[in-house]
């Protein structure tokens, strides 16, 4: 993938390339090396269960769902009809609640920054509730809560995102249509323990289905096609790809290590029983993109994630390479992260179908491929280190640069049927105390000090004042007036919750310093 | 990248140890630029220090330790990175009582400096977001240092010092401007001697290192203290915080507007600018442009030896952001509409001819609309909160003049005639 986006500038250095790449083929094609005889992995890398070897039935994770328990509901529904804002409802909304969005066309960017909401479409006779940003808002869909679920919409024409989480946990993304949408379709960031299944995207000019620094994830029945990127698992970890039908990308599924990022690590990730065809669609991604260095007509690209395992995929009709494994070294628009690590180690391709794959390979790709005597593109292509990777059947592909590749010890990740987290994440367990202390070291002591004046009256003195009687000063802080000439009159804490406010004053009144 | 690390370390330590060899002897001779302070010979008793954590800290065997409400989170892998209810990096606290407010004077004494003239105030002004309000910092000689002074709100909360990420804890980043013949240009020999003929800071410092395994002032105690006092500047109770956690009228509807544009994925800026601490802390290539005769600064690329980092500079955090012009890591803008509306003015706009620059990926065209860039500016102005501005001392142990804020007029004008140019 690595010099296709350099090429109009550095043509020369390209042929010189070619010319080195294919001496030090040749070189390569005659030390011949051969790793097959090596077992190469933990065979007990994926779990293994004895229901697995008795029916043929357990041993297909096809129409498997997985899912992310929700408490029982018993919120309230807030209903939205055409015409009204969906933001009114979701501003109404406690946590627990759900907000339900009769078909028709909303022309609103959608933000839920609290906890337990359900965001559900109700499809009437075919008939969508619709997103449409008409090519002016941002995004359609951003949620920094936890628990949230998205599910039947269509979206269509915002310059961002479909549907966007910073910080999320337990999201739910389900059955939606993305078409569309600028950048991203569907991006979880910051999140653990999160499911997007069944989404339709098209038309993206980034990653249609984009897991950035997540945890836990499943992404499972999706059809992602017409997008530069089809879906990225990046800087993210333990995370299944599964039953996804990937085509006419300008790349189909993606597993990386972005460089630059807080979270500098991807691995332990399974992609299996996809769809990856016919991968071949022009890269209209944005110039100094990432994926804007991706040559058309890749099936499936590794670059820098680690313990990838590939199995039961169907990957044909990819007209560069059905599998490219590189590194940042080689990669285009990258800076070198000193602190992530640049290899794409611990690949185990498993078997897999693949054919027709590279009828017009990239120049690199070809020059590469003229060393093992074929002008088409390979099923498999790795450049640059990858250690400890393996592979099984490799006698049926077309392949470059994975001789040395061992036989995987394992030849099935079916045991392992999902990294979701087997209860949802809670948040961190805080008491009341603890949360008053927060609240009163955090605000109050801005201005009381136990024992000194500070800019109000000391600690000691309201607690003379108050004794036993949080609730007091509760009342007061929430709507102060002024009672001393000579402090100034106290802002109002009333955004402090209820439950932080009478915390705090219970704090301040037994603090004993 | 550990290599320079232990490069760094050892510089450090080595400064240390000559420290020591120093204390042990302390007839070096010693030159000093100016007179020195003039009530240093005798122990002002005036000076004590306080025995309470400032605001924000809980006291437990006289160490001061942080609490914010952003303590009820997590952050995935403590990374202190996400959304609006996720903790924050983690925190370096811990400090006594002593050792904080010890800090609070050395911080605002212009002893620190070789002529005596700057503090660290100088350029870390309380009532300017502790920064200085000029383009690029004026040092000694009334020299422009090259880059713009960074706030210190919520230092305590950062892993990489300096816009070009060379230094990796605040005792390692304050040698810089302290000996840097452009910022203080003192000594590490000056220093040391200056605080160990001074009365008053050698007990006060007894007070605040009461284990101190040498008699004399050790140059680490000094950073130490100038450590604890400047992690002590925490700033998280902000209009936007109250949004964050949970309070969702303390933000106008414009400034809600604002924030949903500062994350979308059009502007981009939390990608980079990532809540709580509105940084990732990591390097980004912008590509903005140097003030008009300026060279284009490499930045990162000398920290790393890597043109791939040539002109990236380390992502500030934006807390207190309204109080902290010009902006930039020279000063180029002088407001923050001028500054948000740089990432829609095209992609590698201002950079110089003839320059590649490898850009950061975020850098793109957002086409933002000019409603769209003043919500943005509405939006930064929610993530200001000065309640815990500690006190500037009246005086300070050396008896020099505490003139914070007061420099800065003769400075501009300074500026004004030395560059012929408008800060």
């Amino acid at each position: 993938m690595s010099q296709t986006s350099k090429r109009t500038t550095r043509n020369w250095k390209t042929y010189l390339l070619m010319i080195v790449i294919f001496a030090i083929g040749l070189l390569v094609g005659k030390m011949n090396i051969d790793g097959s005889a090596t077992i190469v992995g933990d065979a007990n890398r994926y779990q293994k269960s004895a229901a697995l070897e008795s029916t043929a039935d357990n041993n297909v994770s096809f129409g498997s769902v997985a899912t992310i328990k929700r408490r029982p509901f018993n919120g309230q529904v807030h209903t939205v009809n055409d015409g009204e804002s969906i933001q009114a409802a979701v501003n109404q909304a406690k946590a627990g609640d759900m907000v339900k969005v009769m078909p028709g066309v909303y022309k609103e960017t959608v933000y839920i920054d609290k906890d337990d909401i359900t965001l559900t479409g109700v499809i009437v006779k075919g008939e969508w509730p619709v997103l449409d940003g008409e090519k002016k808002l941002n995004d359609a869909i951003l949620y920094s809560g936890n628990n949230f679920t998205v599910e039947n919409f269509k979206i269509t024409h915002y310059k961002g995102n479909g549907v966007m989480g910073q910080a999320g946990n337990n999201f739910i993304i389900r059955n939606n249509m993305i078409i569309d949408t600028g950048v991203y379709g569907i991006f979880p960031e910051f999140g653990k323990n999160g499911i997007v299944e069944y989404n339709v995207l098209t038309g993206i000019e980034d990653a249609a289905i984009y897991v950035g620094m997540c945890d836990n994830i499943h992404v499972a029945h999706n059809q992602v096609f017409g997008n530069v990127a089809g879906i990225e698992i990046e800087n993210s970890r333990h995370a299944i790809v599964e039953n996804n039908f990937a085509h006419n990308n300008t790349g189909g599924i993606l597993v990386f290590i972005t460089p630059g990022l807080p979270i500098k690590t991807t691995y332990d990730v399974i992609i299996r029983d996809n769809f990856v065809i016919d991968n071949n669609h022009e890269n209209f991604g944005a110039p100094g993109s990432i994926v804007a260095g991706i040559p058309k007509g890749t099936g499936i690209l590794i670059m820098a994630g680690d313990e990838v395992t590939l199995q039961n995929n169907v990957i044909t009709g990819n007209n560069n390479a059905g599998i490219i494994i590189t590194d940042h070294g080689h990669a285009a628009n990258l800076t070198l992260d000193p602190e992530a690590e640049p290899n794409s180690d611990k690949i185990a391709i498993l078997d897999n179908v693949m054919y027709n794959n590279g009828n017009e390979p990239v120049n690199e790709v070809k020059a590469l491929m003229l060393t093992k005597l074929s002008n088409r593109g390979p099923d498999i292509i790795r450049v640059g280190e990858s250690k400890e990777s393996c592979i099984l059947n490799r006698e049926k592909y077309l392949t470059f640069g994975i001789d040395e590749f061992g036989t995987c010890a394992f030849d099935s990740t079916y045991g392992t049927k999902t990294y979701l987290l087997e209860k949802p994440v809670e948040p961190r367990k805080i008491t009341a105390e603890e949360r008053g202390k927060l609240a009163y070291y955090g605000i109050c002591a801005g201005c009381h000090a136990y024992n000194v004046k500070m800019v109000g009256p000391p600690t000691q003195v309201i607690q003379a004042l108050y004794m036993e009687n949080p609730q007091g000063i509760v009342d007061y802080i929430t709507n102060p007036v002024k009672k001393r000439d000579d402090y100034p009159e106290m802002p109002p804490q009333n955004y402090l919750s209820e439950e932080v406010r009478i915390a705090a004053a219970k704090y301040m009144l037994d603090v004993k310093k | 990248m550990n290599t320079r690390r232990y490069i760094d370390s050892f510089l450090v330590l080595s400064i240390i140890v000559f420290s020591h060899a120093l204390s042990a002897d302390s007839n070096l001779p010693i030159q000093f630029k100016t007179i020195p302070a003039t009530q240093n010979s005798q122990d002002d008793s005036a000076f004590t220090l306080s025995v309470n954590c400032p605001p924000g800290f809980e006291n437990i065997e006289q160490k001061c330790h942080l609490r914010s409400l952003y303590q009820q989170y997590d952050s995935l892998y403590d990374k202190g990175v996400g959304g609006l209810k996720t903790a924050l990096p983690t925190v370096r606290d811990g400090f006594s009582p002593q050792q904080i407010d010890l800090g609070r004077l050395l911080f605002f004494d212009p002893l620190l400096s070789g002529d005596n003239t700057l503090s660290c105030a100088s350029c870390h002004e309380p009532d300017k977001g502790f920064s200085d309000g000029l383009p690029r910092s004026i040092g000694a000689n009334q020299v422009d240092v090259g880059r713009a002074s960074p706030t210190l709100w919520n230092v305590a909360f950062l892993s990489n010092f300096f816009w070009d990420s060379r230094a990796h804890s605040l005792e390692e980043q304050m040698l810089g401007p302290l000996y840097s013949e452009k910022e203080m240009a003192t000594t590490p020999v000056q220093l040391i001697n200056e605080l160990n003929n001074n009365k008053t800071y050698q007990r006060l410092f007894r007070q605040a290192f009461p284990n101190g395994q040498s008699a004399k002032i050790t140059l680490q105690q000094i950073y130490t203290s100038i450590t604890a006092f400047e992690a002590s500047l925490i700033s998280l109770n902000s209009r936007y915080d109250h949004y964050a956690h949970g309070y969702h009228q303390a933000l106008t509807e414009n400034e809600i507007e604002g924030l949903n544009i500062f994350r979308s994925f059009v502007a981009r800026c939390a990608e980079c600018h990532t809540p709580p601490l509105f940084t990732n802390q990591q390097i980004a290539v912008l590509g903005s442009p140097e003030p008009p005769g300026r060279e284009l600064d490499i930045g990162a690329e000398k920290t790393f030896n890597n043109p791939d980092l040539r002109a990236g500079f380390k992502v500030p955090s934006l807390r207190n952001i309204v109080k902290t012009a010009p902006y930039m890591h020279s000063g180029r803008f002088e407001n923050l509409r001028d500054t948000v509306e740089f990432y829609t003015k095209g992609r590698g706009h201002a950079v110089p001819e003839g320059e590649k620059l490898l850009l950061h990926w975020h850098i793109w065209e957002p086409d933002l609309t000019e409603r769209e860039l003043d919500r943005l500016v509405d939006f930064l102005g929610t993530l200001t909160d000065e309640s815990f501005t500690p006190k500037i001392p009246q005086k300070v142990p050396s008896g020099l003049p505490v003139n914070v804020g007061q420099n800065i007029t003769k400075k501009i004008k300074k500026y004004t005639s030395v560059r012929g140019e408008k800060p």
